[in-house]
């Protein structure tokens, strides 16, 4: 068993293995994406103190039962749409007593899409001093698999088992357009720019929301070892933009994007979910393209 | 003392700015609130005062002041809401949370009608719907009260003995909208009064998780420390009245408060401003030759089922009079009592929900039924419209 740093030395270090953010023994499914957010916010996070708010997600679950947790950081446990909310208070206290506390919110789709949105929306809009992270898995995993705002089209889940009809959720263009600090998405297959993404969040002030696409092996039926090899594809299809906006007016494209048909079929082809409904190749392609068009307005 | 003429949404306002500020030397204070007639006027009010080392946050929901709250609390600050009829409603799933969090937080909460049918006017039914939510409830009568009970709550709920969050109820307009002269008290002395807030179990650097999964054992365990909480809270609360009669010079209600119970052969039970309407009405029934007393429940959680299974003990016929309708049982206060007391006679009587105005004529007519039954039966819904 190699302990060497992986990533070029971004991770996997020494003080990686012995105060990770997501401990050893912790619940979380092998290939989960969310377990390699956590290992890079731990990486970017760590001259900072810390703490997270997280909602009903697997997030929560991962920290496993009381009194043990799975977190090397201060967690509160938040109701599954309050997470914004809860970290509001949290971080005006420390804004109150002068600590340099940073407060970040960790939540899946169903928290930040779905049930927490119009907690999110008004957290952003009184721009408060909150770091949120969406690792979006496009599913409710913790609850087996239904359909959030964030499934994709096509996507076959429990409750859309034919794939689903309606298309994702642009939460991110949302949140930008409260016109707050900052708003970024996060690729796992980039992780340099998804520390340097990481650290800047942490060290911004006011509202900053990033969002993160996490692969779920169980919930996209795919091989666990290919997590990051579909957020690659994802990329390079164009399907999945890595990009940032300071303001909500200022758009900067961080990874350019080959727009490759080849790309967007072997990301499909890799997962279960797409098998049932067929997806159309040149259909998301027109839906990529007009996501690429409002970036492109926004730059 | 500054004798001012205020009503209970505003008394409730600055008794809870005054709390705040008295934390000030320790982690401050901070509140999320969100406007519902008829406790509006309670957080415009507040979001106006000066709190040093406070923060009031106007947020998008109930559901959301509760969790401002809850992250204010659990970070250490002292920190207060106020809500009521569906806003209580939609914020219930962070109530449960609170008091499961063990966060001393406390909320005024004006008695409103649940809708729809939309209708503003006080009925309990709101408040007693939270009376499992593992916080302690108390109910007021009037507007010193109010603001009398909100100082005593963060004492209460903040004792290392207790750790809960406290509702302080309170009528709507009857209370809410009304103006009367209260005392409000002064900074130092509530600054005395109210030691600054030391929770446990804040939030700080260490890596723990609260709130996590808890497997049935855990999940007994926690459930059954609120409730022996709950128990022991009756011996805390006469120490936080000892300690605000000597620095206020004011005493504050014990969990029952009687009158002229000790020979009354009749008692009128009830809760809220009720307890007045009861009073007038129990000395024009004496003045007529019936020996009739009454009753007033303060404390709703924890239930006072001992106080009022001794002080009712020799009372051959007793009205429990709810404000309140559970459908499909009757009146909550009375079906507590009943369960609590064993009382042998103690009739159900529905008076006043939905915003009715309770008068004398109306208690009188309560008891006039009460004493010609031989037995208790199915509560009854007497029309006060």
């Amino acid at each position: 068993m190699s302990h060497e740093p992986l990533l070029d030395g971004m991770v996997g270090t020494k003080r990686d293995r012995t105060e990770p953010l997501l401990r050893a023994g912790n619940t979380n499914c092998g290939g989960c994406g969310m377990s390699v957010i956590l290992q890079l916010l731990g990486r970017a996070a760590a001259d900072h103190p810390l703490q997270l708010v997280i909602p009903a997600c697997c997030g929560i679950v991962t920290a496993g039962p009381f009194p043990c947790s799975a977190y090397g950081a201060p967690v509160m446990a938040a109701t599954f749409a309050s997470a914004a909310a809860a970290a509001t208070g949290l971080s005006w206290v420390a804004q109150l007593n002068d600590e340099k506390t940073r407060v970040c919110c960790f939540a899946g789709d169903g928290g930040t899409f779905d049930i927490g949105f119009a907690t999110l929306s008004a957290t952003a809009e009184r721009n408060e001093d909150v770091l949120y992270i969406c690792y979006d898995n496009e599913i409710y995993g913790n609850t087996g698999g239904q359909r959030s705002s964030a499934t994709p089209l096509g996507a076959s889940t429990t409750t859309t088992p034919t794939g689903k009809t309606v298309r994702k959720k642009d939460v991110l263009g949302i949140i930008a357009a409260h016109g707050v600090p900052y708003v970024a998405t996060i690729s796992l297959a980039h992780p340099e720019d998804a520390m340097r993404k990481l650290r800047y969040a942490l060290n911004a002030r006011g509202f900053r929301f990033l969002h993160v696409l996490a692969p779920c092996p169980t919930g996209w039926k795919s091989e666990p070892g290919d997590g990051i090899e579909l957020v690659r594809l994802a990329v390079r299809s164009g399907l999945y933009p890595v990009y940032e906006v300071f303001d909500g007016d200022r758009a900067v494209v961080n990874v350019q994007s080959a727009q490759d048909d080849e790309a967007l079929s072997r990301y499909f082809s890799l997962q279960g979910r797409f098998r049932r409904s067929q997806v159309d190749i040149s259909s998301v392609r027109a839906e990529i393209s007009r996501t690429w068009r409002r970036i492109a307005a926004w730059t | 003392m500054s004798v001012q003429l205020l009503t209970a949404n505003h008394a409730a306002a600055m008794a809870a700015a005054s709390a705040g500020r008295a934390n000030r030397t320790a982690r401050g204070f901070g509140s999320g609130v969100y406007p519902i007639t008829p406790q509006t006027e309670c957080i415009e009010y507040l979001s106006g005062l000066e709190i040093e080392r406070g923060k009031v946050v106007l947020v998008e929901s109930e559901h959301s002041a509760m969790a401002v709250c809850m992250g204010f609390s659990l970070g250490g600050a002292r920190s207060f809401t106020a809500s009521s009829s569906n806003g209580l409603a939609y914020m219930a799933e962070n109530v449960y949370a609170a008091s499961a969090y063990r966060l001393p937080i406390v909320m005024m909460a004006v008695n409103r009608t649940l809708g729809p049918p939309w209708n503003i006017w006080v009925d309990h039914g709101d408040t007693l719907m939270l009376r499992d939510m593992g916080w302690v409830q108390v109910y007021c009568e009037d507007n010193q009260e109010v603001h009398d009970m909100l100082l005593a709550a963060f004492r209460l709920g903040e004792d290392p003995r207790v750790l809960l969050p406290v509702m302080v109820c309170q009528d709507a307009f009857v209370l809410s909208h009304t103006l009367m002269s209260t005392d409000v008290a002064e900074q130092p002395a509530v600054d005395a009064f109210l030691p600054p807030l030391q929770l446990p179990h804040r939030l700080d650097t260490r890596a723990r998780t609260v709130g996590g999964l808890d497997f049935p054992h855990e999940a007994e365990v926690h459930r059954r420390q609120l409730h022996e909480t709950m128990g022991r809270l009756p011996l805390v609360w006469k120490e936080v009245q000892a300690a605000f009669v000597e620095t206020f010079g004011r005493t504050l209600p014990d969990p029952v408060v009687g009158y002229r119970l000790e020979d009354a052969d009749v008692a009128i039970v009830c809760m809220g401003t009720t307890a007045a309407t009861a009073r007038v009405v129990v000395d024009q029934l004496r003045a007529e030759g019936i020996n009739a007393g009454s009753l007033r429940v303060v404390m709703m959680r924890p239930f006072p089922g001992e106080a009022l299974r001794e002080a009712l003990a020799h009372v051959a016929k007793v009205a429990v009079v709810d404000r309140d309708l559970s459908p499909g049982i009757g009146g909550i206060l009375w079906t507590e009592l009943c369960g609590t007391t064993g009382h042998p006679m103690a009739q159900g009587y529905i008076v006043g929900i939905g915003g009715g105005d309770v008068r004398p004529e109306h208690l009188a007519r309560v008891v006039a039924d009460l004493r010609g039954r031989s037995t208790a039966g199915q509560p009854l819904i007497v029309e006060v419209a």
